[in-house]
């Protein structure tokens, strides 16, 4: 056996004076191989993966948070102009009834106003051809007189102005 | 094997022990053993600390791969074993590591596969024996019996099931270690043999040439399953220990 294995041709594996080295070496190999695996390697490898799956974790409720949020604005946002819009057409339509409410004011007041002219005027109208009137009628009683008293008649004063008046009358 | 005719394929010699510094080989004398142990604890160590090392939460890619290695290891013990056996994570962590480096730097051309010795995955598939019978008999003390107590069976029938249950269980070790070493040993002397035909065919050495391209396809694949298959047996093992009913 020692033989065949110092001349080659044998198993090596078979040659037991080299299983003790073998099993010392691997002994030792395998205790410095754990401390190294169990102390240094594994635990780094352990803490990382911890990390990445509490990283992963606590981005996705993060993502979930923002997503919440995001609807909640979208839904603030959809109330603030629905809102917007029924201030939009109240102040719309408040302007307009003021507006309105002015303008007849304004035309109440200018068809007043419209009225009280065309009366002023009418008065005035009146006045002058009531004053016409009576300047016609003066003179015409004066011409009278003087025709009268170019003719040299007798006629009092009085019975001129009603011959007058009744002229005008039936003349007017 | 005869060395007069001038061509001679010795696939064993890979396996040789050496002592490094020349000299008798004593239990403690350093070796290619030492040697290529060492650099397994190495290369374990660069992808689990120094591939790791930016502890990033968008991990590099050894980083990724250091990572989906503690993933795949952790799964396998908590689907296989069950949740009551991660606490053992470390040691089959630690024992997976160093079965897959081993294999793969064993593929490395004048490489020394300490995993091709038997002396080696015996030590590796005793410890495990060894280790699951006590803790099966320490947590459940002669319930642990009943893994050979097969209740569902006709009670006629138990006691031969019992004696086959026993044989299997003590053949548990034996055949751990020796699939792992057959495997390990297999491949590189046959790529070996492969290798020395090369030289010898002269002018036809491309067929060779690509039969051991093939081949170490194939190895790089047996390697890491050997790791896979060595480590999710210490998990079934495990299992049993902790859970013997069937």
């Amino acid at each position: 056996m020692d033989e065949t294995a110092a001349s080659g041709s044998g198993m090596p594996q078979l040659d037991i004076t080299t299983f003790s080295n073998q099993i010392f070496w691997l002994i030792v190999t395998l205790v410095v191989l754990y401390y190294v695996m169990s102390r240094v390697a594994l635990p780094r490898v352990a803490a990382v993966l911890a990390d990445r799956r509490g990283t992963i974790t606590s981005d996705i409720a993060a993502a979930e948070e923002f997503k919440l949020k995001a609807q909640e604005a979208e839904d603030a946002y959809k109330t603030a102009m629905v809102d917007a819009r029924a201030e939009a057409n109240r102040i719309v339509e408040a302007a307009k009834a003021e507006m309105q409410a002015e303008l007849d004011v304004q035309l109440a007041k200018a068809d007043a106003e419209i009225a009280a002219k065309s009366a002023e005027s009418e008065r005035r109208i009146r006045e002058i051809r009531d004053s016409a009137l009576a300047m016609v009628t003066e003179v015409s009683q004066d011409i009278t007189a003087d025709v009268l008293g170019v003719f040299d008649a007798k006629a009092d004063q009085g019975s001129v102005t009603a011959a007058v008046s009744a002229r005008m009358k039936g003349g007017a | 094997m005869a060395s007069d005719s001038g061509f001679e394929i010795r696939p064993m010699d890979q396996f040789e022990v050496k002592a490094l510094f020349g000299g008798d080989i004593y239990w403690y004398t350093p070796t290619n053993v030492t040697l290529w142990m060492a650099l397994t604890v190495l290369a374990a160590s660069a992808l689990m600390i120094y591939g790791a090392r930016g502890r990033a939460l968008v991990p590099s890619r050894a980083q990724s791969a250091a990572e989906m290695t503690y993933g795949f290891i952790y799964n396998m013990v908590r689907d296989v074993a069950g949740h009551d056996a991660v606490r053992f994570f470390p040691y089959i962590f630690t024992l997976f590591m160093f079965v897959l480096f081993a294999n793969l730097l064993g593929l490395i051309p004048f490489a020394f596969t300490t995993t091709s010795h038997i002396a080696v995955t015996a030590v590796l598939a005793f410890t495990v024996f060894l280790t699951v019978t006590g803790l099966g008999f320490i947590l459940n003390g002669t319930k642990f019996l009943g893994l050979f107590w097969v209740s569902s069976a006709p009670l006629a029938l138990r006691p031969v099931l019992a004696l086959i249950e026993l044989i299997s269980y003590f053949a548990r070790p034996i055949s751990h270690s020796i699939r792992l070493a057959g495997a390990m040993m297999a491949g590189h002397a046959v790529a070996k043999v492969f290798a020395g035909f090369a030289s010898a065919l002269g002018a036809a050495f491309f067929v060779p040439v690509l039969a051991v391209t093939a081949l170490y396809a194939l190895e790089l694949l047996v390697a890491v399953i050997q790791a896979y298959v060595f480590t999710i047996l210490t998990c079934v093992y495990l299992r049993d220990a902790l859970h013997p009913s069937h």
